[in-house]
């Protein structure tokens, strides 16, 4: 029981309230973004989509939800759900894409 | 095996109540994994009973003179009731919540799981979950017609009472992550001190590979049947195709969770298989790595398959192509078990018991179920035979003979453990052959009726079907007094039967250890591990 998967001194290392501000106005210009790529078409909405908004959910896991300070086994953790997603995005394409 | 520091008092059984409160608010409000393992069996079971009865009314109406009994639609909620009890009440949650919740934490030389409290509300999620199905059948518009996979636009559509039958799905599919997740955490931080992951019984192994899977694809299917819901409700246009909805997208969601809770369903069973066979075989088990990495290699590629169940419903002939390459692979790691069970079995000083005869069962049924699985995966074959018969004789063949056996199989070897009762092996034995042989008449003969082009789910048939669904039919009256003559054998034992010794088999995994019932917290003081789980003295000598 000595590692633990919350390490408390790796909570010390969070940073102030300005990385967390910067953060948030990035997500802010990616919100806008999305939004403009979104009047151009319906096939660069798309790609905005697939591409933007994951954008955006790794920076809110990263820094909002302190996966940046956590240890190595949730980290891979977290991989392995999005490798498992992406390959289910994967084979779903291999039907949509070729109808 | 291991070392253990002798300790004077020994503790109670786990039977016995000892702490504030008694009978059965004890029961109720437990925290200790071998109880709440127990609970799981009693409900199950009587879920199964309920999903057997309904079956055998089903099989009953095929006989034309019995048609008078129901009507076609009653005939319609029938088969869907008897697909969402037996799915997601007995055969999904069947082996980890049962065997699983009690063995897990002993073979690994841990006193509980590593949140029991949680364990319990999974429990409690189950019930919910259970009591809510059951409600659908007699609230709303009447029970459910869609059958168990609930296919749009079909079940966005029809006027039974489709939510909240989902909704049970959607609680129940809490019950089973929360339970994952718990077995998952126990593997990983509570084994015993010198159980390295190679030296955990093979059937930890399975409840670890299982677990993931219930872990990453039951919120999908969670998800899915919210969408269902609020498509129902507000009509927002996902899956119905008269809203710009795509009906496929549906079949790809519910078959990415639906397919790989197959496994769900097997691979426990075949984890409680390894351990019966080395045990009376009185052998190590032939290729412990082998089997460990089939068993995740099964996860992996298991999940990977799930639209060959869509082959007719128009998918891209890409994708056909891709998931049938796919679904014979996963043929590799379950046949890679198979043989590894054959081949412990070979030369070892084969000790003939219930438990051993129920677990060659398995692997008869399962290898024909396996086999009628991969002609499925061929293109051709399934366009052939697609919605008959044969898709419901392949499917309990792998769910009822593969998991419903290995089950049964589980039970007999580990029943004198959790109950300290011994059955009589002869009433099990008697109990068998017409469970044996109504189970190959009824199952072999919808396998026959599949290929002559019976199609499934249908109130009435054509006259040229009816000799094989007369031999069906009749199958089930004999597999039905079977199984009523296995529990009615268990039941006597667990009130009349003789007292069971702590190690009745000669196994030499943990649980074999310690006393039977097992004590409350299974170890006087936590085992040290010093080798791998099956060895056999007279094999080392």
């Amino acid at each position: 029981m000595s590692e633990t998967i919350h390490s408390t001194e790796a909570h010390a290392e969070h940073p102030g309230y300005g990385t967390f501000i910067k953060v948030w106005v990035a997500l802010l210009i990616l919100t806008g973004a999305l939004v403009g790529v979104s009047h151009l078409g319906q096939t660069y909405a798309v790609w905005g989509l697939l591409t933007l908004t994951p954008l955006k959910a790794g920076l809110v896991f990263y820094f909002f939800m302190h996966l940046k300070y956590e240890g190595p086994l949730l980290k891979i953790v977290v991989l392995v759900t999005l490798g498992t997603l992406l390959i289910f995005f994967a084979l779903l394409f291999s039907d949509v894409a070729f109808h | 095996m291991t070392t253990h520091a002798a300790t004077a008092q020994p503790q109670p059984s786990y039977l016995v109540d000892t702490g504030s409160r008694k009978g059965l608010m004890a029961w109720l409000t437990t925290t200790d994994h071998k109880r709440i393992g127990v609970l799981y069996l009693y409900s199950m079971i009587a879920f199964f009973l309920v999903g057997m009865g309904i079956g055998f009314v089903m099989r009953l109406v095929q006989l034309t003179s019995f048609q008078h009994l129901i009507t076609a639609q009653t005939y319609n909620a029938l088969f869907t009731v008897h697909g969402v009890i037996m799915i997601f009440l007995f055969v999904i949650p069947g082996l980890p919540a049962i065997f699983g919740n009690f063995f897990l934490p002993i073979l690994i030389g841990a006193k509980d799981v590593a949140f029991p409290r949680l364990n319990l509300a999974s429990w409690y999620f189950f019930m919910a979950g259970a009591i809510l199905a059951v409600l659908s059948l007699f609230t709303g518009g009447g029970a459910p017609d869609t059958g168990w996979s609930f296919y749009a636009p079909f079940s966005l559509k029809t006027g039974t009472n489709v939510s909240l039958a989902v909704f049970a799905a959607f609680i129940l599919g809490f019950s089973s992550m929360l339970t994952g997740i718990n077995f998952i955490t126990t593997i990983h931080r509570l084994r015993a001190p010198g159980m390295k992951w190679f030296r955990m019984p093979l059937m930890c192994w399975a409840l670890y590979s299982t677990s993931w899977i219930q872990l990453l694809a039951t919120p999908i299917v969670a998800i899915t049947l919210v969408l269902v819901i609020l498509e129902r409700f507000f009509g927002i246009g996902i899956f119905d195709p008269a809203k710009g909805g795509d009906p496929l997208l549906y079949q790809h969601l519910f078959w990415i969770y639906s397919h790989p809770a197959v496994y769900i369903m097997i691979l426990p069973a075949m984890g409680a298989i390894t351990e019966i066979i080395p045990t009376f075989a009185k052998r190590t088990i032939f290729g412990y790595g082998a089997i460990a990495f089939s068993s995740m290699a099964i996860a992996g590629v298991g999940s990977l398959v799930w639209a060959h169940h869509m082959f007719t419903s128009g998918m891209s002939s890409v994708a056909n192509m891709v998931f049938s390459l796919l679904t014979m692979i996963v043929a590799v790691p379950s046949a890679i078990k198979v043989f590894n069970w054959v081949a412990t079995l070979y030369k070892g000083s084969i000790d003939f018991q219930p438990p051993l005869l129920f677990a060659l069962t398995f692997i008869f049924l399962f290898a024909i179920g396996g086999l009628t699985g991969v002609m499925q995966g061929a293109l051709a074959i399934n366009v052939h035979i697609h919605d008959t018969y044969f898709i419901v004789g392949h499917f309990h063949y792998v769910m009822f003979g593969g998991t419903g056996m290995g089950l049964f199989a589980a039970l007999l070897y580990w029943f004198p453990k959790m109950f300290g009762k011994m059955y009589s092996k002869k009433a099990i034995y008697a109990s068998w052959f017409p469970m044996f042989i109504g189970f190959n008449m009824l199952y072999f003969g919808m396998l026959i009726l599949g290929m002559m082009g019976m199609p499934r789910r249908y109130y009435v048939h054509l006259p040229q079907f009816h000799t094989m669904h007369v031999v069906a039919t009749v199958g089930s009256w004999f597999l039905v007094l079977g199984l009523l003559m296995f529990f009615g054998a268990l039941l006597y034992a667990l009130f009349k039967g003789g007292k069971a010794e702590d190690n009745p088999w000669g196994g030499v995994t943990l649980e074999w250890t310690i006393p039977s019932p097992p004590p409350l917290e299974n170890f006087e003081t936590i085992p040290t591990i010093t080798h791998g789980p099956y060895h056999f003295e007279q094999e080392s000598k």
